[in-house]
């Protein structure tokens, strides 16, 4: 039997034996990996598909999409079509990086006990969308999705919305000036309310590239100050509407990746 | 007293590296070969693929990606998936579209086709709200049977199935029933006599007074739409009064909420979801359904 | 403390230094009940209010009562916070399976098991609330708890920082109990494995950054040359962690006093770091802490020495290295761009030999000892537990092959690999450790009764078996249904009829959760009886005396 400690064990003495050095070991091995798939991700320009129409949600959708988080809607819906052709073909074209370049964070999803939402917006009327929230089976007798029924009549506050939009713009989300001034109207106008619809439509419509893209309506068909349903509805509407398709090149170097 | 010399494990016979801890030491045993081996296999195995497919990024201030040599892209391979299937379909399609509801059926290949593909594209599309099978619910009209809003010819479908109903789209079919109790047009008690009307057209318990009441009402606000014998409107989307089928209900309450204010029921436009072959494919699926005219 | 005041009376500088601490926090809770700007922020600021208050009575009475010359003497080991540890693992987990099984449950029987009136109750809030009283509850106390009994054992020397491991263990109590609670109300970051909102995660980095200080302390301290592998791992799981929860966590509050706050990084680059720390919560509290408990727990248990050194070295550097590129596997298919895609799936498939590693070692300790498999239940739960690890990271890679995961992503197949690597792996190891710890840390020469502990090991074996098994079928058929075409090349099944066929494997799923938790309930049970120093009837007879927890001499 060999006696003499191989180059390994004789080399390796200094992790073992001095507590930094294996921390600065550990550190420096444990950063490469993410170093290198992560950054590039903020400098290569063809990341994000150049295409047209995605814009900030609204005020009213941004709340919707606070209360999907807050419920936890990602624990079972997708919101990511992949290229493949079942998908495809159930769900819609599949799901571009821009997309979701306004999701801070993310709602793709990793498990799909419900199915994708997203191009969901338009797929349904909101009645039964509210239907569907407040009582899921009395749509779809098998659905195993659970009821929200609580949401029909509370009431979202709108009290910090404009300050959410700022955080967001933080964040690199181009809401204007006008847009987190005007915040609580713009979601009471939006919900069907008698408040300023033109400029709020214009606003975002600038910001898209495109019309079209902003539903205004009483979602929930409930009058007064847009409720939970109002919002979530709202959003739920919008989801995967947004890309004008028609202008995409999937050819184009820029989308190629 | 840790670094010790290393001693020989009685039962293995392998060497300890000397050290202990708590009571515990370690062996000297090499790495097992196959270890070894599959570890480099799997090396090779990655370094492969990256010569092959998309892998490597480009450092920061130059742009791209190594593409490998194959050049697969998901996208593009599956965009030509299903561009070579809608190709196939626009076929089918085109052949639906040239021919009515009767020659569709009776040619068993096509009809197998257009209901294979209609019978898919239900399933996630329509039975959402017309329930499996088409059995409807409340507020989503069954589409097994032969009442229609709209009407049951295969073109009519097709067109309804295209623009929807109320959807918003251009060519929607729209006509929204007054809201009689909601905008003050009728009074509370006249609604109420109404309800009976209804009720006795469609052979149910009613208060016949009340019905008799209620006539002129109808005649001077319901029948430009439900019709003077009270048989619904097809060019306005007004249903029968006098059959047992309900889109909301039959009970007096459910009547009173009619009446009171429209539901204004939602069918949402699939033309530009859904592709024009799928569209008609759903037309005779549906017009198969039991009650196809 | 000022050279001025006598050591016998002043105040411990670590108690003192963990006080001031919690100073700050109760001001936070005060100034942020008062100002809350959302009600669920306000609910956890009174919360924070009252813990900081209650934890600082409790320093101050302790300070009090304890002989400034008895407090955290350096010549015994701290087996406080180990027991501590043992208990808090205990009840956290039986409260995770029991959530667990909750939600098998409401997917198996929606209208028995939801409320529409108790929003709280709602699937969406509870299924973090199983995945983080898991993962961070009963798996983060388990590895708190293992390491530092291991690295006083294997460094001879008492835990450093006097107060701050205690800091460390409430802490982190606290820290799950905000998680947790704040699900129920809704308050989430919708990131998987970090749903907490910010200030929870700040609270988590203070208490993550005080347990590196704590373990490193120690380790400095060691009265042996050389560091055990062990202690390899944990720090390598420390340090890493650090690392990920950091930068996963970048966040802007919308108000210093509401709950609500944005991801620095939005859309494809959030979806990257969200996974990179995702796998790597796996690699690093899933794989690399349990590494270190399986490194001691199995080579003590059945006395036999680690099987090999070098084994020991290259895959301890190979798996960190390559685990943090793994990432990507859970985003195939997606729109992050394929370059990424192909380095995961690579990385992953390089991954399986490092994986294997540590098993290898793991079994092969016991080689010259395999008696003890039949003898000793315990070591038969350990030894389980590493065969299901050898498993799951069997499947990981072959899950992370593209063409593979195009059909198993989204599906329960996924579920049933995070339950073979969880409820196997991850809860057999710790069930192992409990039972060496209470054993150990209470001073008894043996469990209660080791006929409890083959029932445990048997029941929670046929959980795992039903549950994996289930998951596989109902993934795998799920995942065909969904791309299945019929002779006409259209889709076969619509999206809700997959979801009545998985019924069944659901209702056999809830079965094997069922179990499981059986099995925990009569450990705990076991636990308590052992530590409470009763013996079996038969033993009665001849206990003898416990041994003292002082540190061996040279
Ligand atoms: C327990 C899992 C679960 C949760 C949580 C859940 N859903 Fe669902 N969802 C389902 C299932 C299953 C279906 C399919 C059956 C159905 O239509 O009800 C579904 C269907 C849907 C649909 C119809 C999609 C389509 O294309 O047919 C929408 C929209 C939806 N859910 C929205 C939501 C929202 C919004 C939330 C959160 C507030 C939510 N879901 C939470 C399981 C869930
Ligand atoms: C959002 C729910 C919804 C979905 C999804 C939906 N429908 Fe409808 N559909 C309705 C409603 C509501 C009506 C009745 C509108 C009214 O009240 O006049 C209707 C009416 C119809 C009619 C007219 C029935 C008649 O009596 O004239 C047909 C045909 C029809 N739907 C077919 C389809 C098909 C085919 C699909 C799938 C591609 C589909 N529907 C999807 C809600 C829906
Ligand atoms: C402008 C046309 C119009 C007029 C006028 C009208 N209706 Fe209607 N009615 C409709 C339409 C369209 C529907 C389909 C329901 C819907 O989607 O709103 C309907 C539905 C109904 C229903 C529900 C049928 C069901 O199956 O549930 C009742 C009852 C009814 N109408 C009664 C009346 C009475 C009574 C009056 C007069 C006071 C009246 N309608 C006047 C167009 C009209
Ligand atoms: C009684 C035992 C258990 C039961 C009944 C149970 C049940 C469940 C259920 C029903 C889900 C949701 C699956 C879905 O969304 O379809 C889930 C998810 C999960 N559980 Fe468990 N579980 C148990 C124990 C554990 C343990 C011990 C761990 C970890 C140590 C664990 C970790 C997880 C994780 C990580 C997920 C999320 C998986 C994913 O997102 O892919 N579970 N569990
Ligand atoms: C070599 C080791 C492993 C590899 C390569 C690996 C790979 C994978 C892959 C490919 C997925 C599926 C991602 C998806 O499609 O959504 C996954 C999910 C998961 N694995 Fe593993 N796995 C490994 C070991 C383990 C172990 C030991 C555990 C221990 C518990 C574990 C826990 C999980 C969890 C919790 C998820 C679910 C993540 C989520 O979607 O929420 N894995 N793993
Ligand atoms: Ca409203
Ligand atoms: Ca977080
Ligand atoms: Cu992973």
């Amino acid at each position: 039997m060999a006696t003499r400690p191989n180059w390994l064990m004789r080399n390796h003495k200094i992790f073992e034996k001095h507590t930094f050095i294996l921390i600065a070991g550990i550190l420096v091995v444990v950063a490469i990996g993410g170093l290198i798939e992560i950054a590039p991700l903020f400098y290569l320009k063809n990341t994000i598909e150049k295409v047209e129409g995605v814009r900030p949600y609204t005020p009213l959708e941004l709340a919707g999409q606070n209360i999907y988080i807050r419920e936890g809607c990602n624990t079972c819906h997708s919101q990511m079509i992949r290229p493949l052709r079942d998908e495809v073909e159930r769900y819609g074209h599949y799901s571009l990086a821009a997309e979701s370049m306004y999701d801070h964070p993310f709602q793709w999803g990793s498990k799909r006990t419900g199915p994708d939402l997203a191009r969901v917006g338009g797929k349904y009327s909101d009645e039964w969308q509210k239907q569907h929230l407040i009582n899921p089976r009395s749509l779809v007798p098998e659905s195993i999705m659970p009821p929200y029924a609580f949401m029909e009549d509370r009431k979202i506050d709108l009290s910090t919305i404009a300050n959410e939009m700022r955080t967001l713009r933080q964040a690199g989300v181009p809401y204007t000036d006008d847009m987190i001034l005007r915040a609580q109207d713009d979601a009471k106008a939006q919900a069907g309310g008698d408040y300023d619809v033109d400029s709020f439509r214009a606003d975002y419509d600038t910001l898209s590239g495109r019309t079209g893209t902003v539903n205004v309506r009483d979602f929930d068909a409930m009058r007064g100050d847009p409720s939970e349903l109002d919002a979530l509805i709202s959003y739920l509407q919008v989801l995967g509407t947004m890309v004008d398709f028609s202008t995409y090149e999937a050819g184009d170097l820029d989308n190629k990746r | 007293m840790t670094d010790r010399l290393p001693e020989i494990d009685t039962h293995s016979g392998v060497e300890t590296t000397g050290h202990e801890w708590d009571g515990i030491k370690e062996l000297n045993n090499p790495l097992p070969r196959w270890w070894r081996f599959v570890f480099w296999a799997s090396v090779v195995v990655a370094v492969i693929y990256w010569i092959l497919m998309p892998a490597w990024p480009a450092l920061p201030g130059m742009q791209g990606h190594t593409t490998g040599v194959l050049g697969q892209s998901d996208r593009a391979d599956v965009a030509g998936e299903v561009s070579a299937a809608r190709a196939a379909r626009a076929a089918l399609g085109a052949k639906l579209a040239a021919q009515d509801a009767a020659s569709i059926l009776k040619d068993p290949e096509l009809s197998q086709l257009a209901l294979g593909l209609g019978e898919s594209a239900f399933g996630d599309n329509c039975a959402t709200c017309h329930g499996a099978g088409g059995r409807g619910a409340k507020g989503y009209p069954q589409l097994s049977d032969d009442v229609w809003l709209w009407g049951g010819s295969l073109d009519a479908i097709e067109q309804t199935v295209k623009f929807g109903i109320r959807s918003g789209h251009a060519q929607a079919h729209v006509k929204d029933m007054p809201a009689f109790g909601r905008d003050d047009f009728l009074t509370a008690a006249q609604i109420d006599d109404l309800v009976q009307l209804v009720r006795q057209a469609s052979h149910q318990t009613a208060d016949a007074t009340a019905a008799i009441r209620a006539r002129p009402v109808y005649d001077a606000n319901c029948a430009s739409c439900h019709g003077d014998d009270m048989r619904g409107d097809r060019t306005q989307g007004a249903p029968n009064l006098t059959d047992e089928e309900w889109l909301y209900g039959g009970d007096a309450p459910s009547i009173r909420r009619t009446i009171f204010g429209p539901r204004g029921g939602v069918m949402p436009a699939w033309t530009d979801r859904l592709d024009p072959a799928t569209v008609r494919a759903l037309a005779i699926y549906v017009h198969s359904m039991g009650g196809g005219e | 403390m000022a050279a001025g005041v006598s050591r016998a009376q002043g105040a411990d500088p670590s108690t003192l230094t963990v006080g001031l601490i919690l100073l700050v926090v109760l001001v936070f809770g005060i100034s942020g009940a008062a100002n809350a700007v959302d009600p669920r922020f306000g609910a956890h600021a009174w919360m924070l209010t009252i813990a900081a208050f209650a934890w600082l009575a409790g320093l101050l009475i302790w300070h009090e009562e304890s002989e400034p010359g008895q407090r955290f003497d350096k010549t015994y080991y701290e087996e406080g916070v180990v027991k501590a540890g043992v208990i808090a693992t205990t009840l956290w987990g039986i409260a995770g399976f029991l959530v667990g099984l909750i939600i098998a449950l409401q997917l198996t029987f929606p209208n028995l098991f939801y409320f529409p009136d108790w929003g709280w109750t709602n699937f969406g809030r509870m299924r973090p609330l199983h995945t983080s009283a898991v993962i961070f509850a009963f798996g983060g106390n388990a590895l708190i708890a293992t390491s530092f009994y291991v690295v006083q054992r294997t460094c001879r020397t008492r835990l450093a920082g006097g107060m701050w491991p205690w800091f460390v263990f409430w802490g982190y109590q606290l820290f799950i109990v905000l998680a947790g609670t704040g699900y129920l109300m809704g308050i989430s970051q919708s990131k998987e494995y970090a749903e907490p909102e910010w200030y929870a995660d700040l609270w988590l980095t203070i208490v993550w950054v005080a347990y590196l200080a704590v373990f490193v302390a120690t380790l400095l301290r060691r009265k042996e040359k050389h560091i055990y592998v062990a202690n390899w791992f944990y720090l390598a799981f420390i340090v890493t962690i650090a690392m990920l929860h950091i930068v996963n966590n970048i966040s802007l509050p919308a108000s210093v006093f509401g709950a609500k706050s944005y991801s620095l990084f939005s859309g494809v680059q959030s979806a990257l770091i969200q996974w990179w720390y995702g796998h790597n919560a796996v690699g690093f509290f899933l794989t690399a802490g349990f590494l270190a408990i399986m490194y001691y727990f199995i080579p003590k248990r059945v006395e036999r020495p680690v099987w090999s050194y070098r084994l020991s070295i290259v895959h301890f550097w190979s798996l960190i290295f390559i685990y943090i590129w793994a990432g990507p596997h859970h985003l195939h298919y997606t729109a992050l761009p394929q370059w990424a895609q192909t380095l995961g799936m690579t990385f992953s498939i390089m991954l399986w030999m490092p994986s294997w590693g540590g098993m290898i070692n793991g079994l092969m300790t016991l080689s010259g000892a395999w008696d003890k498999l039949r003898t000793d239940p315990v070591v038969r739960m350990l030894v389980v537990s590493v065969a299901f690890y050898g498993m799951a990271t069997f499947e990981g890679p072959a899950m992370s092959i593209r063409e593979v995961n195009a059909l198993s992503h989204y599906t329960d197949w996924g579920i049933g690999h995070v339950h073979s690597g969880a409820l196997g792996w991850v809860g057999f190891v710790t069930f192992g450790a409990l039972y060496c710890l209470t054993q150990w840390v209470w001073k008894r020469q043996k469990l209660y009764s080791n006929a409890l502990v083959e029932w445990h090991f048997w029941i929670a074996t046929l959980g795992i078996v039903l549950y994996i098994t289930s998951m596989w079928v109902s993934g795998i058929m799920e995942g065909l249904m969904w791309r299945a075409y019929n002779e006409f090349g259209f889709l076969s099944y619509s999206f809700i009829e997959t979801v009545s066929a998985k019924h069944i494997s659901y209702i056999i799923r809830a079965l094997g959760g069922g179990l499981y938790l059986i099995g925990a309930l009569i450990m705990a049970y076991n636990l308590f009886r052992t530590a409470r120093g009763d013996v079996p009837a038969e033993d009665r007879k001849n206990v003898p005396a416990a041994p003292a927890n002082l540190q061996p001499a040279e």
